[in-house]
Parts: C-alpha cells; structure tokens; sequence
C-alpha cells in the first residue's frame, strides 16, 4: 500500500452545493450545502430512510442528483470512481458463493476489464498486499463461503483497496457483526486513515464503535444533510432529535463517549445530559477531564 | 424396450453416421452450457434459465404448425422471453413469481400449438425430452458457428460478467454497465438453451446447464476452472449417456441426465463429508 501522494490530497473530498435527490417524484432530501475535508473519517448517520445509502449512491454517481451540484474527489459524482473503494451493505449475500476470498479481491483490480486479460504476477501481488493490510493473507484459499460474516467483510474491504483508492466508502460496515469483529474492522479503518491518509465515509446506524475515529458526521436531519465535526454533532439535543428518541452523552473514565438512546420512560430513571455527566466524572476520577464545553478528548 | 437386456453390437452402434452426429452435438452443447452454466449460477438466474426453455416450447410447436424450423421458433421465444426477464430487473424475488406465471402459461401455450397440427403433436415429445439421436449435419455446422460466436464474446466479456455476476453494486459503483451485462447474458443464455433442447429437451435442460456448474463449484474454486471443469461434466454426461444408451436401449436423455445428476450427488456428499469430518 502507497501513501497517497500530498500533491493528490489538494481539495476536499466531497463538495456539495444545494443538493438534492428525487425518487419516484419524492424528495429524498433536499438543500444539502456542505463540504468534507480530505483525509477525514466522517459518519453518514441518520434514521432508518432517511437516505444514507442514497446520498453514498449519489456520491457515486449512481443515483442522479435532482437538484444542485457535486465534486467527489475534484470530479463529477462518478466519473472518476476508479479513485473511490466501495463496500456495499449485501456482502453478506454471498454466503453461498463458491469463489476463494483472493479470487474476490482480484475482480477488485481486473473486473472491469473487457477483452482477454490473464492475471498478472503483478495484480496477484497487488491483491496478497492488500490481504495483508486487512490481515486476511492466510485466508487467501478459502471460500467465501467458509468465512465469517466478519472475515467476508473485510475482503470486502480488501477488494476495495486494492486498486489504491483516494476514498474508501462503506454502507453499513458494522452491521450484523460481533463485538470482536466490530472492533477490528473500526481498528483497519483507523490505520487505513491514519497510515495511509485515506478519506474514509461510513454509513452507520449506531455511532458508538466509531467514535474513536470519527472526524465528522454528515447527518441526515428533517430531510436535509448537514455536515458538522465531531464535536458539535455529538450533541444530546441534536442527536435527539436525530434519531426521535432520547439520546444521551456520556463520558466514560476512559475519556470514551458513547451516545445511548435511553429505553425508560423520560424521567423514570436516573437522566443525565452530558455536562452533569461529565461533572461525576470530575469528582470520581481526578484523571478524567471534564466535559463542559461539550468538546472531544481525543 | 427392457433398458436391463445389453446389446452386445453396442460398438457397431456408435459408429453409425447418426451416432457421429450426436457426440459431435454433445461437444458443442457442452462447451456452450459449460461457459454460461457457471454464471447462470453466480447471477441466481437458475430459475430464469428453466423458464426460458420452457419460453420456447410454445416457439417450437408453433414453429412446426407453421413449416419452420424448430429452432427458429424455439430460439426466437427464447430470446424475447429472455429479455423479458432481463428487463424486469435482477430482484430475484419479485422475479420468480412472475416469471413461473410466464412459464406455466407458456408450456400450456405450446401444448396448445402441439394439438393444431399432427406434425406438431408428433415432435411435441422430442421438444419437451429431446432427440439427440436426430441431430442432422446442418445442426451440427450451426451448433459449431454458435459456439464460436459465444465463445468469442465470453472471453471479451468475461471479467466484467464475473464481477456484476458476483458483486453488482460495486461493479456498478466501478462503471460496468450492469444492465447491458444483464441482457446480454440472458441472449447469450437463451442461445444456449436454444442448441441444448435438441439433445435434452426442455424440461431437462437444467440437468445439462445448470447441474454440471453446480458440481463444478463444489470441486473447484475459481471461476474459470469452474467453467472448464463444468465442460467436461457436461461432456462425460451427454458422451456416457450415449455410449449407455447404445449399450442399454434406454432413452439417451433419460442416461444423460442420470449421469449428471449422479455427479451432482456424489460432488455434494463428498462435500457433506468432509464439512462433517
């Protein structure tokens, strides 16, 4: 794997301008105005239909904007995606698929090749060094549908790198996955961004594993996206009203946030937004920081 | 007829000009349904190819009630049924119910054609079990011309195909043109069926398109493998079923598809086994 070149990471990842997406004459969402820097790990967040997926498609170039404009990577939605890895939510419907995990990572280097093409020592190469970034080289030889829904994810993940891209999507990564396998896909997509520089998007439901290494969230709110740092996005008001229903902000000893949507009936238990959180904090453990401003720790 | 009593002049048989023919038909049937058997796989399209064949039935009784040929008949439905389903998209779900509702009335529609005509109704039986016994010259050197055009187009196609087969949203997401690879793998699928009914018929063509993949991936793991070893499954199984059939007077479709669907069962216990052990 190669560093992108710093000459390549001029411009923002993604720029939009007054965007917008029709569906069978409905307005997904609409006035989305934002831009998400290069090298960023940003969420796609926002409840159930709301268009997460729909706005990654249209990023793509799949789905057409109705409205507005878009640069992805300094190019039209699309027309440069050879520069764009993307892993879609249905890899898990392939449990029946016969091809090894190389194979599968291969057809991310030649698949979109017409004429007759052997594979090159080269690409073989290529896909071994992708495999072993993600740490799956030793389950090179195995059928898809001998691994975990994990392990499929990440030659998944493996498939999308190895044609060296710029930015890395992903639709719904940690869905259906074990803690365990949860955290070592959030741990690749760490080093992908930091060693690599990588500009990373993930569409995710629950925010919780990758809090860690989010930079910034697009959030699909009252039919409009918006695009905030961190910070301000992990705001119990906000996420609240985000996914309608109670959500917290807590801070944890360990300086981790986690946003809780409560399942108890509004003031039947024991409520506490993020500054009285953080203020238990302060007195139960001299080493953590308090939380006032609402701000990261990291 | 008792299938039980040998023929001991069985090897006079084979080399009779008709018995040349039908090896010569099996060749090309095999290289044809070995190359998209595997993806009609891949793509879940098991389902559609059953139904194109049966798509055709109607084409090749009515092609007969009219003096055509009955390939033309059978290979114009097929197609036009093929492209049918290509347009109603690749939502597999939403697809079989429609797509068994066109088949049903399809077979009824060529049982229909079959009654008006007494020619019709004399090769109703060959259309729906085949006759690879009959297969003429002309089939052969059209057999033969069809594999070198599908061939030709498979290896130009090839990897795009196998990328939107296995991975179509990102296929997509990289450029391939998936609808384009939709239809044109579904004309290339009603080709084959269209060359393969002569031997097996309509209603056992699964056996020679889609079971032989089948084994194939149980015992290979990459794609083209699949596809070469799928070829010869299908070869051994139309080859074995003649000679069998010359040995045994047994129907040739009735070995043919003995065979393979006797590879299928040993592939997948051997695979049962081995998962236990």
């Amino acid at each position: 794997m190669q560093q992108s070149d710093a000459s390549e990471r001029r411009g923002p990842s993604v720029e939009c301008r007054d965007i917008a997406v029709k569906r069978g004459g409905t307005t997904i969402w609409s006035h989305g105005t934002f831009t998400i820097p290069r090298g960023t790990v940003t969420a796609i967040v926002g409840t159930n239909g709301a268009g997460k997926t729909t706005l990654m498609k249209a990023e793509l170039g799949v789905i057409p904007l109705s409205h507005g404009t878009m640069r992805v990577l300094g190019a039209a939605p699309g027309e440069d995606n050879a520069r764009i890895g993307y892993v879609p939510q249905s890899y898990t419907n392939d449990i029946d698929s016969s091809l090894t995990a190389e194979q599968s990572v291969l057809l991310g280097l030649t698949g979109t090749r017409f004429g007759f093409h052997p594979v090159t020592r080269r690409q073989r190469a290529k896909a071994h060094e992708a495999m072993e970034f993600i740490g799956i080289a030793d389950k090179a030889k195995l059928r898809l549908s001998e691994l975990s829904g994990g392990l499929r994810q990440r030659v998944a993940i493996a498939q999308a790198l190895v044609s060296n891209p710029e930015l890395l999507m992903l639709d719904e990564p940690l869905a259906n996955l074990d803690l365990a396998s949860q955290r070592t896909t959030v741990q690749i997509l760490s080093r992908l961004n930091t060693e690599l520089g990588m500009s990373i998007q993930i569409v995710a439901h629950d925010l919780n594993m990758l809090l860690p290494i989010l930079t910034g969230a697009v959030y699909l709110l009252d039919g409009h996206p918006h695009y905030a740092r961190l910070n301000d996005v992990l705001d119990s008001k906000l996420l609240t009203h985000l996914y309608g229903t109670k959500v917290q902000v807590v801070t944890t000893p360990q300086g981790a946030m986690f946003v809780t949507p409560n399942m108890a009936e509004p003031g039947g238990c024991d409520m506490h937004d993020a500054d009285e959180v953080a203020r238990f904090h302060h007195h139960g453990h001299a080493g953590a920081r308090p939380q006032t401003d609402g701000g990261a720790t990291r | 007829m008792n299938p039980f009593t040998f023929d001991p002049e069985w090897t006079t048989t084979l080399t009779t000009p008709f018995m040349v023919n039908a090896f010569l038909a099996g060749l090309c049937i095999a290289a044809a349904a070995g190359a998209v058997g595997y993806f009609t796989i891949a793509r879940h399209s098991t389902f559609a190819a059953h139904a194109i064949a049966h798509i055709g039935l109607p084409g090749a009784t009515g092609a007969v009630l009219l003096g055509l040929p009955v390939a033309v008949g059978l290979g114009g439905f097929a197609l036009a049924g093929a492209l049918v389903i290509a347009a109603l998209g690749k939502r597999a779900s939403e697809r079989e119910i429609a797509t068994g509702t066109v088949l049903a009335f399809a077979t009824g529609l060529g049982l229909f054609f079959a009654r008006m005509s007494s020619s019709a109704s004399q090769q109703l039986q060959s259309i729906l079990f085949g006759s690879i016994l009959t297969i003429t010259d002309d089939q052969i050197v059209g057999f033969a011309i069809f594999d070198i055009v599908l061939l030709v187009v498979m290896a130009v196609i090839y990897r795009p195909l196998l990328f939107s087969s296995l991975d179509e949203q990102v296929a997509q997401a990289k450029g391939v043109p998936i609808g384009v690879m939709n239809a044109l793998f579904m004309a290339v699928l009603a080709g084959v069926i269209t060359i393969a009914v002569p031997a097996v018929g309509t209603l056992l063509i699964f056996a020679l398109v889609v079971t032989p993949a089948a084994t194939a991936t149980v015992v290979t793991t990459t794609p083209l493998r699949a596809i070469v070893a799928s070829t010869a499954l299908c070869l051994v199984s139309i080859w074995g079923g003649l000679v069998l059939a010359a040995m045994f007077p047994a129907p040739p479709s009735f070995v043919i598809v003995t065979l393979s669907t006797l590879f299928w069962g040993i592939a997948k216990g051997v695979e049962a086994l081995r998962r236990r052990g």
